[in-house]
């Protein structure tokens, strides 16, 4: 495993989306470093006969038939948007 | 109706009055609503309530269903049709949900009444309420401490009469940890048997929605409404469902009880171990059988638990993008800058906290170090328990190794936080299902404050634990006990 040191807050916070104050990143780099060197004991455990636990119980794709069934409507689906019009989500702009 | 203290009643009690027509459903709302006005102003349970449409659904109310008019207060998590989903977080601030979540519907179909949304940790993640957003919630035996979390409100309501009974859920303690902090019992259903559709994920391969009650009986009777297989939730086990309520009343003779020795840390409080150790005793003593078991990789669940939940909760997270719903920052520059900001403002610090911790363990080069390692750490920890109950029947421990903590005792110090989760958070990891009830009380500073007996149950065994939960619970009169600022309330 390697080094807690190795958490780059600022870096992360960026992959995130999330911006941070510079109080933010110090103080969460210092609270994560201890959290993740905590987190180190897992280096003890011998995992090399285990299988990935995603799930602890058998999980299958679920399917359905494809068929028409009433839903939300457009302008329940909308009714919590911070900004629409048309019947349509306002996104801030992508392309210059 | 006069002569009786209504609030004070169980689900089972006041369910019986509604049915012999001897009070109405709205006559319910109506003192449930009086307390309320009269005692959340300390307690600070409730984040919102909507009257009126509740006064609603009590003029139609079918008593003789199995809950029918029965007022049941929900963790502002989970969707109720037109009323606010905040999950006592700003950046949902004004969202009201457009439709039912799966266990409301459930619940409305058994004739309970929604009534109430509750406060919690931002998102759930926290085990002290104080992440909230909005507004400290108070423990209702001793207004100086927290009521445990991140379901809080909804168990400090119910320890301070304010509801009858609530929907909270869990992913690594956050119904059982407050029911013991609050003194009140605390579900948390088996992995896949109640649908989370509907309910705001945090974790998703460990979130379930489960109860917090007076008593045993009247959690059996809410999992009677609730459980069960939902075709629109992929992880909803298509499995039968007992009836809960029918083994409630058998003794504990013949039922083996394990010990883990792994549960016997340091840092547990002597009142705690104490109380632990006479419930064992008591247990024994009713005809249980007292065997010792192992789970050896105990010591490794908190690691295990803050490295999924934290990966799991920044994906699920990445939803909040002022786009669709919640808050959007005002005019950004770009698109990165309307992430940025909107995240930054919306989200509260310890939710920050776990973001960034869940996107570095789930990223290149850091991903097979943390998650994958952790996931297999988690498959061990499921063995421990599939091995230790092919000898017995549920585990005993504390549900948390101290009582209530003083608001802002620990706020500084979030992996001191993350250990309250030590007895909880592995019953998540594994699956299985568990239940806290009272047991006991420390005296602390001249205050009574609860103590919760945990009993572990293997994956789907919900009714085996219920029984044994209800035959201590019924052979002690600790469930009886009744908070300060609960007690000295006139009887109305």
């Amino acid at each position: 495993m390697l080094k807690p040191s190795d958490l780059d807050v600022a870096y992360v916070a960026k992959l995130a989306r999330l911006n941070l104050t510079d109080a933010e990143t110090e103080l969460f780099q210092r609270q994560l470093g201890d959290v993740l060197k905590y987190a180190d004991k897992l280096r003890a455990v011998d995992v090399s006969h285990v299988e990935a636990a995603a799930h602890t119980i058998p999980i299958f794709n679920v399917f359905r038939e494809d068929e028409r069934r009433d839903w939300l409507t457009a302008e329940q689906a909308l009714s919590n948007a911070p900004r629409q019009a048309n019947g349509l989500f306002i996104v801030t702009k992508v392309v210059e | 109706m006069t002569g009786k203290d209504l609030p004070a009643l169980n689900i089972a009690d006041l369910q019986s009055l509604l049915r012999h027509r001897e009070v109405s459903p709205r006559e319910v709302l109506d003192v449930l609503q009086a307390r309320i006005e009269s005692v959340d102003g300390k307690i600070d349970a409730y984040l919102s309530i909507d009257f009126e449409a509740a006064a609603k659904e009590a003029e139609k109310a079918n008593v003789d269903l199995p809950l029918g008019g029965v007022p049941i207060a929900i963790k502002d998590i989970i969707s109720v049709s037109g009323e606010s989903c905040t999950c006592a977080s700003k950046i949902l601030r004004g969202y009201l949900a457009p439709y039912d979540a799966t266990v409301i519907r459930k619940l409305r179909a058994a004739g309970a009444i929604p009534f109430g949304k509750t406060n919690m940790d931002e998102f759930a993640m926290g085990s002290s309420t104080e992440n909230s957003g909005v507004k400290l919630t108070r423990n209702p035996w001793d207004l100086s401490r927290v009521p445990g979390g991140s379901s809080g409100g909804s168990a400090a309501a119910v320890a301070a009469d304010e509801a009858f009974g609530g929907l909270g859920t869990e992913t690594g303690g956050s119904i059982r940890q407050p029911a013991a902090l609050s003194g009140v019992v605390g579900l948390k259903p088996s992995y896949g048997r109640v649908s989370r559709f509907g309910v705001v994920a945090f974790a998703s391969s460990l979130d379930q929605v489960g109860t917090l009650t007076k008593t045993v009986r009247d959690s059996a009777m809410i999992m009677n409404a609730i459980a069960g297989h939902d075709p629109q939730e992929t992880t909803s086990l298509n499995e039968p469902v007992p009836d809960y309520t029918e083994e409630l009343g058998k003794d504990l003779r013949g039922a083996r009880l394990g010990l883990a020795k792994e549960y016997m840390i340091e840092g547990i409080d002597p009142q705690v171990k104490t109380a632990i150790d006479a419930a064992v005793k008591h247990m024994d003593s009713l005809g249980a059988e007292i065997i010792d078991v192992s789970l050896p990789h105990t010591d490794y669940a908190i690691a295990v638990y803050y490295i999924l939940a934290t990966a799991e909760a920044s994906a699920n997270l990445a939803r909040f993008d002022g786009v669709r719903y919640g808050h959007r920052a005002e005019h950004p520059r770009d698109l990165l800058d309307h992430y940025g900001r909107t995240r930054e403002e919306g989200f509260g610090p310890e939710v920050k906290r776990r973001i960034i911790l869940g996107t570095y363990v789930l990223s290149s080069g850091y991903y097979d170090a943390y998650y994958l390692r952790a996931q297999k750490v988690r498959e061990l920890i499921r063995q421990d328990f599939a091995k230790a109950f092919e000898k017995v029947d549920a585990l005993i421990s504390p549900t948390s190794p101290v009582p209530a903590f003083k608001l802002g005792e620990r706020t500084d110090d979030p992996l001191q936080m993350y250990l309250a989760d030590i007895f909880t958070s592995p019953a998540n990891l594994a699956g299985i299902c568990g239940i806290s009830v009272p047991c006991g009380f420390a005296d602390v500073d001249g205050h009574r404050l609860p103590i919760g007996l945990q009993l572990l149950g293997k994956a789907l065994d919900e009714a085996r634990i219920l029984q044994i939960a209800h035959a201590y619970e019924q052979s002690t009169d600790w469930h009886k006990a009744r908070s300060p600022i609960a007690a000295t309330l006139p009887n109305a």
